[in-house]
C-alpha cells in the first residue's frame, strides 16, 4: 500500500485526553434519581405486605399504595380513583385502546390516531385492523404537528376512540391535546354523544408539560416511571370517570378490577415519587435544558455541513429535551459506534438498528426521504448533563461526520431535502 | 480464492449486541477492526489521480447502503492489483467492503476469474461473522466487485466474458425475480407474508405462490441454516 495514505485513526480522530461518559438517551430511558430509590427502599424487605391483607402488614402496604395514588391524581388534578397502575407505559396504551375497543364496539369499529404514535400504541391499532377495524391516521405536517380542526374533522359516527401523543419520543413535536380536547368537547355537546373517548400517550411530556387532565380534557392517559428518573417496569393509565373500559388482565381484581395482579409497591411508590419531583421541578429543568439544546444546536450548526433539524424549530411546539439532526450523506449506525468510541450515547433513526430494517417510522410519516432517515441522530437531554458533555460531543463528532463522510459515495444534494416527497423503496 | 479466517459450520451466529457478559460488542473484533480502520477507501483528492479500469455501484442511500468499487486490472496477469472503494452504510457494510478489497488486492493481487466468484459467504468468514440482520450488508461488496470485474471486461473489449444476472422471472405479473426474493430474506423476510409485505409478490399471479415458498426456505437455508 502507498506509504503516503493516512493512517485513518490516528490521523482523522484523535483520542480525546480524558474519556467521558455521556448519556444523551434521555428519551429512551433515565437512570433513576437517588431520592426516588430511598423512597422506595423500605418497601422491598420491611413493608412486604400484600395490600389486599387485612392485617397491619398489608394495611401499611395500601396506606402507601393510596398515598402514591393521591400524590399523582394531584399532580394531573385527578380523582385518585381514576388511577390504575399498571406494569409500563406500553400496557398502559394497550389497555387504553384494547379496553375502549373492547366495551364499545358494538357501537363503533373506528378509531383515529397519528402515524408517529409510538409502536404501544401503533401495533395494537394494527392489530385491530386485522380483526376489522378501521383506523384513521391523520395527516401531520412535515414538522410531525397535527392541526386540531383534520382531527375533529375525521371523526364518523362509529369512531369510538381517539388516541394522540402529547409529546413524539423521536423528534419531539408537542401535539395540541388541549385544543384538540376543547374541540372534541364542543363536537359531542353538538352531536348529543359521549364518543369518541380521547387518549394521550404523555410518556414523553411528562418530564416538562403540564399534565392536568382537566386543562387537557383528556379521558384517558398514559405515563410511565421510567422516563422521569423513576422505576422501570410501572406506569399508569388515567381513566376518566364514566369511561367504561375493559379489563386486559383478569384475577384478583386488583386496580379495581381493571388490572389484576399484586401491586408493585415499591415499584408504585417510587413511581409517585418520581412524578412528583418531575413536576415540582419542570420549569427549572426545562429552562436549564432549553439553554443545553440551544447551545448544541448552534454548535452544530456553526461546526457541520449539510444537515437538518428534523421536528419543530425549537421553541414552544417541540419537546425542551429534544434535538433530532440529519447529518447527509452518511448512516446513522456508523455514527454511533463511532460516539460509542468515545462513550457518547445517542440514538438513531436508520434502519441499520431496527429491528425491522426500516427505517423510523416517525421521520418517514413525516414525509423525509429514507435516505435522510437513515442519517438521523436523536439527542435527548436531562438531569445529568452539563456544557461540558457538549462540549466533549462537539470535540469529535465534527471529525467523525467528516470521516464518514470521505468513505461515503452518497453527496446529496444540500437543498434536496425542501422537496418533500414520499419515497418508495 | 485464500481464505484465512477457519471456515465455522454456522455463519448465521449472531454476534450479540447486548453480550450475555453485559460488554460485548456488536461485531466481532476483525468487523471493528475494519470498520475503525478501513482499507484501500477512496481518499479525498485521490478520484482524480486513481487509475482504475473498472468500477461498480451498488445501491442506493434510500435502502440504507450504497458501494462504489473501483479496480485496477493488470490486463498481462488479469490481477486485481489495486481497488478503492467508498461505502455508505453501516458499520458492518463498511467492514465488508474494507476487508473485500484486502481479499482482493493481497498476495499480489487475486485474478479476476476467481474474485467474480467471491460470495457473500467468504466475506463473512473473513469477517469473523456478522450478526442475522445485517448478513444482506455483505451481499453488497460481492455485487459491487461483480459490477466492476463486468465493468473491466466492458472496457477491454472482451464483452463474451461478462456475466450476466442470470435472474429467472418468478411472478410474472409483477415481473419479480428469484434475485428479489433472495433479497427479501437477506433482509429479514422468513415467510410468505413477509416477502408479500416487502415485494407484493404472488398477489397478481398467485400460480407463482409454491415456488416462492420454495425459494424463501431455500434462501433462508442458505443464509441462516
Amino acid at each position: 500500500m502507498d506509504a503516503t495514505r493516512r493512517d485513518f485513526v490516528k490521523s482523522m480522530l484523535p483520542k480525546p485526553k480524558k474519556i467521558r461518559n455521556v448519556y444523551f438517551d434521555h428519551a429512551a430511558t433515565t437512570y433513576m434519581d437517588k431520592r426516588v430509590l430511598t423512597s422506595m427502599q423500605p418497601y422491598f424487605s420491611e413493608i412486604y405486605g400484600n395490600p389486599s391483607s387485612l392485617y397491619a402488614e398489608g394495611r401499611k402496604a395500601n396506606g402507601a399504595l393510596n398515598d402514591s395514588r393521591r400524590t399523582i391524581a394531584k399532580l394531573i388534578n385527578a380523582l385518585p380513583e381514576n388511577i390504575i397502575f399498571t406494569g409500563s407505559g406500553t400496557e398502559s396504551d394497550n389497555m387504553a385502546i384494547y379496553g375502549i375497543a373492547r366495551a364499545h364496539e358494538k357501537r363503533g369499529k373506528h378509531i383515529i390516531s397519528l402515524a408517529t404514535e409510538h409502536h404501544a400504541v401503533l401495533n395494537p391499532l394494527e392489530d385491530l385492523k386485522k380483526q376489522g377495524w378501521e383506523i384513521t391516521y391523520v395527516k401531520i405536517n412535515e414538522q410531525g404537528l397535527v392541526n386540531a380542526d383534520d382531527v375533529i374533522k375525521a371523526i364518523r359516527p362509529d369512531t369510538i376512540l381517539i388516541s394522540i401523543m402529547y409529546a413524539n419520543n423521536e423528534m419531539g413535536a408537542i401535539e395540541p391535546i388541549a385544543e384538540i380536547g376543547r374541540k372534541l368537547l364542543q363536537y359531542r355537546k353538538a352531536n348529543n354523544s359521549v364518543y369518541p373517548f380521547f387518549h394521550t400517550d404523555a410518556c414523553q411530556a411528562a418530564g416538562y408539560l403540564d399534565l392536568d387532565v382537566e386543562k387537557l380534557h383528556v379521558d384517558l392517559m398514559t405515563i410511565n416511571g421510567s422516563k422521569i428518573y423513576g422505576p422501570k417496569g410501572v406506569g399508569m393509565l388515567y381513566i376518566r370517570r364514566g369511561t367504561p373500559i375493559k379489563a386486559l388482565i383478569l384475577g384478583g381484581g386488583q386496580e379495581r378490577r381493571l388490572r389484576s395482579g399484586t401491586e408493585n409497591i415499591a415499584g408504585i411508590v417510587g413511581f409517585a415519587k418520581a412524578f412528583e419531583l418531575a413536576q415540582m421541578e419542570k420549569e427549572k429543568e426545562s429552562e436549564r435544558i432549553n439553554k443545553l439544546v440551544k447551545y448544541l444546536w448552534e454548535k452544530i450548526q456553526k461546526n457541520i455541513s449539510k444537515i437538518k433539524l428534523n421536528g419543530p424549530e425549537i421553541g414552544q411546539q417541540r419537546l425542551v429535551n429534544n434535538l433530532n439532526v440529519t447529518f447527509m450523506d452518511i448512516e446513522g449506525e456508523a455514527l454511533l459506534l463511532y460516539l460509542d468510541e468515545y462513550r457518547i450515547m445517542c440514538s438513531t433513526g436508520s434502519a441499520c438498528t431496527s429491528e425491522s430494517l426500516e427505517p423510523s417510522h416517525v421521520l418517514t410519516a413525516m414525509g423525509l426521504p429514507y435516505e435522510y432517515s437513515h442519517g438521523s441522530l436523536r439527542f435527548t437531554l436531562g438531569h445529568c448533563n452539563t456544557k461540558k458533555d457538549i462540549d466533549y460531543l462537539m470535540n469529535c463528532l465534527p471529525n467523525i461526520v467528516e470521516q464518514l463522510r470521505e468513505i461515503s459515495p452518497v453527496k446529496l444534494l444540500e437543498q434536496q431535502h425542501a422537496n418533500y416527497h414520499h419515497h418508495k423503496k | 480464492m485464500i481464505i484465512k479466517a477457519e471456515k465455522k459450520e454456522d455463519l448465521s451466529q449472531p454476534v450479540d449486541i447486548r453480550g450475555k457478559d453485559g460488554g460485548g460488542w456488536l461485531y466481532s473484533d476483525i468487523v471493528k477492526d475494519h470498520f475503525f480502520n478501513p482499507r484501500n477507501f477512496m481518499q479525498y483528492g485521490e478520484d482524480e489521480k486513481f487509475k482504475f479500469n473498472g468500477m461498480g455501484r451498488v445501491g442506493s442511500p434510500a435502502c440504507g447502503d450504497e458501494m462504489v468499487l473501483w479496480i485496477w486490472v493488470d490486463p498481462a496477469t488479469e490481477k486485481i492489483k489495486e481497488c478503492r472503494w467508498r461505502t455508505f452504510g453501516c458499520g458492518s457494510a463498511i467492514a465488508s467492503t474494507s476487508v473485500l478489497s484486502e481479499m482482493i488486492t493481497e498476495n499480489n493481487g487475486m485474478k479476476v476469474d476467481e474474485a467474480i466468484k467471491i460470495k457473500p459467504q467468504d466475506i463473512l468468514v473473513r469477517l469473523g461473522g456478522l450478526p442475522d440482520r445485517k448478513i444482506h450488508c455483505s451481499v453488497l461488496g460481492d455485487k459491487a466487485l461483480q459490477a466492476a470485474v463486468n465493468d473491466y471486461f466492458r472496457q477491454t473489449g472482451q464483452h463474451g466474458r461478462i456475466i450476466t444476472a442470470g435472474a429467472k422471472v418468478i411472478d410474472k405479473v409483477l415481473n419479480i425475480t428469484d434475485h428479489d426474493i433472495e433479497e427479501a430474506v437477506l433482509e429479514g423476510a422468513r415467510d410468505l407474508e413477509d416477502v408479500q409485505k416487502k415485494l407484493k409478490v404472488g398477489i397478481g399471479d398467485p400460480e407463482s405462490i409454491p415456488a416462492i415458498e420454495d425459494l424463501i426456505r431455500f434462501y433462508t437455508e442458505k443464509y441462516y441454516g
